[in-house]
């Protein structure tokens, strides 16, 4: 009855497999099979969001989600939103604008304002504010979040820096 | 919070899929988009012995038809995809307002129309909606396709018409086009909390007067309610604020409203006069 099933997957862009339970949320397949232990489990009954990855480019609670279901799709968690040692524009604006404190709701609310921001670049504050309401933080009180989130929003919209040239 | 063991089936077909629930049986459940199923595993409120995956099942998904001839919905669309629906008009209009209330937008991006229904949480919005516009809901077999009625569909607080061996795969949703104004008003203590009460309605008036009604409401009993009596009366009133507040009157007395740790009867029988007040003076502005 618990025989693992072998699945494949891409995560952050890399194929992957993972032999797991059919009952192994895919939080837990990514963190303790794929050790990607940037997705944070908080509730684990779908309410504080602190899970929160991208899978096919939407939003989801990966506690609520068990990993078999993520065969053939393509996961993006915490772990890809930087480039090397280059934060992406929303981990730089919650770093510069002080979105978070103790830091464990905040990769939950990184992916989850990412593939918002990726739906809809051009979000009004409301429907930030909209969106930001499925995912809890006990430190901040929020209002930087918001605020990180709407800065961060228009330095994508502008695209890349013109320092992040590469070769 | 980790779900017992379960055996896990993935149908690529209607057919296939069919096939495994009739034999499995009692022991087995359907998982759709899972944002209620799977919360109360985690709980081990629910150890179902074996799950049938029907998310990678072939033409489930998907929204065709418009206002004004009604609309057809596979039912493992995902809510979210009413956030900008394929269609314009009254119907568009509704249910893109509805979708905002349920739950949250990561949510929406998984829980589906149909596994909403079949999960008839006395709260759920798409019930409201299917109840009071008078939904077709088609439900398949391995001995064919049956058509029932949301009225009929709907039995109590998490119960329905649905046999082990059947899966809702279709709901139809009749015509509101031109002329149609439609409101909705949820009241929840949190944004996307279950909804302490609701209403939904539609109205078509022409020259100040209501010519033909639609009114339902949630939250308040075990199953969204629809209000035929109250929507007999509103057809040749005037749309106007002391209308509506007698509607509203009408349907307070007229209904057992429940009460539950999150609010008593008499607050939510005032909160049930306010939702519906809100609703009609929205549909008619």
């Amino acid at each position: 009855m618990s025989d693992k099933i072998k699945i494949t997957l891409t995560v952050n862009g890399t194929a992957m497999t993972a032999e797991v339970e059919p009952r192994r949320s895919l939080a837990d397949m990514l963190r303790d099979d794929l050790r990607l232990t940037g997705t944070h489990l908080g509730c684990e009954h779908g309410v504080c969001g602190a899970c929160t990855v991208l899978v096919d480019g939407k939003p989801v609670r990966s506690c609520l989600m068990f990993g078999v279901q993520a065969n053939g799709a393509s996961v993006r968690t915490v772990e890809g939103l930087a480039d090397g040692d280059r934060l992406h524009p929303l981990q730089q604006a919650f770093w510069e604008n002080h979105g978070l404190q103790c830091g464990f709701c905040t990769p939950g609310f990184l992916m989850l304002a990412a593939g918002a921001l990726e739906e809809n670049p051009d979000m009004t504050d409301e429907e930030i504010r909209d969106v930001l309401s499925s995912n809890l933080c006990r430190c901040t009180g929020y209002q930087n979040i918001v605020k990180a989130v709407r800065l961060a929003a228009e330095v994508m919209k502008a695209g890349p820096a013109p320092q992040a040239t590469r070769s | 919070m980790k779900p017992a063991a379960f055996a896990y089936l993935a149908p690529t077909t209607l057919a296939e899929a069919l096939e495994m629930i009739d034999r499995i049986g009692d022991d087995g459940k359907i998982l759709a988009g899972g944002q209620s199923l799977v919360p109360a595993m985690n709980f081990r409120l629910a150890r179902p012995g074996t799950l049938v995956d029907i998310n990678g099942v072939a033409g489930l998904s998907g929204i065709s038809g418009d206002s004004a001839r009604g609309i057809s919905i596979g039912a493992l669309t995902r809510h979210a995809a009413f956030h900008t629906p394929p269609f314009s008009g009254p119907l568009a209009d509704l249910l893109a307002k509805v979708v905002r209330n349920i739950a949250h937008y990561p949510i929406r991006q998984r829980g589906t129309f149909g596994g909403s229904l079949s999960h008839a949480d006395p709260a759920s919005e798409w019930c409201l909606v299917t109840a009071t516009l008078g939904a077709t809901l088609h439900i398949a077999s391995l001995t064919g396709t049956r058509e029932v009625a949301a009225a009929d569909f709907f039995r109590g607080t998490f119960t329905t018409a649905l046999q082990p061996s059947e899966i809702l795969v279709r709901i139809d949703l009749p015509p509101l086009g031109a002329g149609w104004g439609t409101g909705f008003y949820e009241f929840s203590r949190r944004k996307g909390d279950f909804a302490l009460a609701m209403a939904l309605t539609a109205l078509r008036i022409e020259g100040g007067t209501i010519r033909e009604a639609r009114l339902g409401v949630g939250g308040v009993a075990d199953r969204a309610l629809r209000l035929a009596k109250t929507e007999a009366f509103l057809v040749g009133q005037p749309a106007h604020a002391e209308t509506f507040a007698a509607a509203a009157a009408m349907a307070q007395d007229s209904i057992d409203v429940s009460e539950d740790i999150h609010a008593g009867a008499d607050y939510r029988r005032d909160l049930l006069g306010t939702v519906i007040r809100r609703a009609l003076a929205e549909a008619a502005a």
